[in-house]
């Protein structure tokens, strides 16, 4: 069973959220380093994420784009500051085409992951800082639906499914 | 929403204004109860002025307000810019939990990841 916690710092615009998973940590790096697996849960069902390029090594970038209800495309990108598996990554994340392309003055996200062994599985803990209200809005725009949704029920889905 | 509440310039203020740590602190103490800035120099290892050029960049970002009383300049908090932050931050939060739930998923589906045709 996946233990929660999350710490909201609305000063400082981070967000850490701790769960832990009955899996092997190389297991749970692997949801993260191989892209595959990646876009079956990063986005939202409603905004699904496809990655052309992931690059998980220090200075590697990954781009991907997640598809909205309504077809629409939205790409976004990661470059990768730190990597050391299958402990920790830290990495910014933009929205654009790719970090060359980003918009000058457009707002990067910051995100970092640690992956903890513990008696029960991993332990992950996750931060991401956002550098303006702007940019969380923007993020929370595309999975609010999922939000209203449930995680609950959907969860339910999953495992009925899987 | 917050984009009622700020237009672009409004939110690049915010983001210079929260970019510093003594700015954040300040915030903080003055969220809690308000504080003339003087006592608020006492705090810091810093002139009056410096102190005095955070609480104008806080207060360009409408963070906080500034009020004369007496001899005093009182700074405060502002409740609502702070709460549209931590809104948005619980939305956020519901897309973790979402994803936490579906790794959950693909956890149980078996050690390898995605099996042929199996994908939901």
């Amino acid at each position: 069973m996946t233990v929660l916690d999350v710490r909201r710092d609305p000063e400082a615009l981070t967000i850490t959220v701790t769960a832990e998973f009955a899996a092997p940590r190389d297991r749970v790096w692997q949801l993260y380093a191989d892209p595959r697996q990646l876009e079956r849960w990063w986005g939202p069902p409603e905004w699904p994420a496809t990655f052309e390029r992931h690059e998980i090594v220090p200075g590697g970038v990954a781009t991907y784009y997640m598809t909205g209800p309504d077809g629409e495309k939205a790409p976004g990108w990661w470059r990768f500051l730190a990597v050391d598996p299958p402990v920790s990554f830290e990495a910014e994340d933009g929205f654009g085409a790719s970090p060359d392309e980003a918009t000058p003055g457009m707002p990067v996200m910051r995100m970092s992951v640690r992956l903890d062994e513990t008696a029960g599985g991993t332990r992950m803990t996750s931060v991401s800082t956002f550098a303006s209200l702007e940019q969380l809005e923007q993020v929370v725009a595309m999975g609010i639906e999922e939000g209203l949704r449930g995680a609950m029920g959907q969860m339910d889905a999953l495992l009925a499914a899987g | 929403m917050v984009v009622d509440l700020l237009d672009r310039e409004d939110t690049d203020r915010l983001f210079a204004a929260l970019a510093d740590g003594t700015r954040r602190d300040i915030l903080r103490r003055v969220l809690q109860h308000e504080s003339s800035v003087s006592a608020l120099a006492a705090r810091y290892a810093m002139s009056f002025a410096a102190v005095q050029k955070h609480v104008a960049v806080l207060e360009r970002a409408a963070l906080v307000t500034k009020e004369r009383r007496g001899r005093e300049q009182l700074v405060r908090g502002s409740v609502d810019t702070v709460r549209a932050a931590a809104r948005l931050l619980e939305q956020y939060e519901e897309i973790w939990r979402g994803r936490v739930a579906r790794i959950d998923a693909l956890l149980a589906d078996g050690p390898t990841g995605p099996r042929p045709g199996g994908a939901p």
